[in-house]
């Protein structure tokens, strides 16, 4: 948002935002963080039933499976492709933004695009690894795996899992669905008629907050 | 005075807002070779066991962290806002130190007292010492 700012400007003697954004956006941002805290809530007491347990399942062991290749012992492999197409949608996302700053409608039509290929191409991927668990006795309230050291696994893994993939993946869709509707916005004018693309940079956050979210629960449930 | 001042500054301040693609591209590159080295470090663990794992945690810890910054800063912009901005969205999240560290805590007294004051509870979520009974599972076993 191009916005004259005169030098010493005095943020807070009132008449326009203490923090040069509009209205729209300063909310998106609030909203992500109640959503953050939502989600920090989720993985936190993740860690906090981690901690109290004295053994947990291996990551490398449960997600070792690919699509067509199946039982192959290549750890991670797949949500590594899914973590990939998750930042890839973020760029094409930032691109969009950039191209809607230009008011380049051909641009954001063509980014928006992309990026709802990427978020339904991660769904897709979530889907296929949900089912595939699913079919390995994987549920909630249900848990196949045992724990590293060879111990019973409580079910706790599973439901973790299943909640917290589930409420991103849950997000994820949503995400999908803004973008279509703002994609649908593009095509017939709306944002070149209002004269900007700021909705378009609000979907853009919502989405990055997306991206942000899976780099949490790649690590607190592949890596660690 | 004041009003070139103030278009200079108009155009000077959209140059630096306006989206920078090498930018954007640079990030996409930090993000993705930050992937690439957790992988590796995991499937290094997990093949030879060579870094501890405790020691790891805390690697994949730090390049969550750095990667989180990336896309806060570049992707969601929030570098590129005024100092009021970056504030009213950075303070709060300070919470997250004290909610992570609080709970992380208390889950480990919970597991400490629970071995010490449920001796069963103890002895049925250890790894069995010797192959007393022929009921012990193999590790990595699905059951």
């Amino acid at each position: 948002m191009a916005q004259v700012v005169p030098a010493n400007q005095k943020w807070w003697a009132g008449g326009r935002s203490p923090f040069n954004v509009e209205y729209g956006k300063l909310m998106m941002w609030y909203f992500l963080m109640s959503d953050a805290f939502t989600f920090g809530a989720f993985l936190i007491s993740y860690g906090t039933i981690r901690f109290s347990s004295n053994s947990w399942p291996d990551p490398n062991f449960v997600f070792r499976s690919f699509p067509g290749i199946g039982e192959m012992n290549i750890p991670l492999a797949f949500v590594s492709l899914m973590t990939f197409i998750l930042i890839m949608s973020s760029v094409t996302m930032v691109l969009a933004v950039a191209a809607g700053h230009s008011n380049d409608r051909k641009g954001v039509i063509k980014w928006m695009i992309w990026t709802i290929v990427g978020g339904a191409a991660f769904l897709g991927c979530q889907a296929w690894e949900w089912t595939h668990l699913y079919h390995q006795g994987a549920w909630w309230g249900s848990n196949p795996f045992q724990n590293i050291d060879g111990t019973p696994s409580t079910t706790n893994f599973t439901n973790f899992f299943f909640t917290i993939t589930g409420f991103h993946g849950f997000h994820v869709f949503s995400g999908v669905v803004i973008n279509i509707i703002m994609l649908i916005m593009t095509i017939k004018g709306v944002f070149d008629r209002r004269g900007h693309y700021l909705m378009i940079e609000k979907a853009g956050l919502y989405w990055h907050f997306v991206d942000l979210v899976w780099v949490f629960v790649f690590t607190c449930f592949y890596l660690l | 005075m004041e009003k070139t001042h103030t278009t200079g500054g108009a155009a000077a301040h959209a140059e630096e807002h306006s989206f920078d693609k090498k930018a954007i591209w640079r990030t996409f590159w930090i993000l993705l070779i930050i992937t690439v080295v957790e992988l590796a470090l995991a499937i290094l663990e997990f093949e030879t066991g060579f870094p501890p794992k405790f020691l790891l945690n805390g690697v994949f810890a730090i390049l969550t962290l750095a990667k989180a910054f990336y896309i806060i800063a570049e992707f969601m912009h929030l570098r590129h806002e005024i100092k009021n901005m970056i504030m009213t969205i950075a303070l709060p999240a300070l919470l997250f130190i004290w909610f992570v560290i609080a709970f992380l805590y208390d889950g480990d007294s919970y597991k400490k007292l629970r071995n010490r004051y449920d001796p069963y509870h103890k002895e049925s979520t250890q790894p069995k010492k010797a192959p007393e009974g022929k009921e012990t599972q193999q590790p990595g076993e699905l059951h």
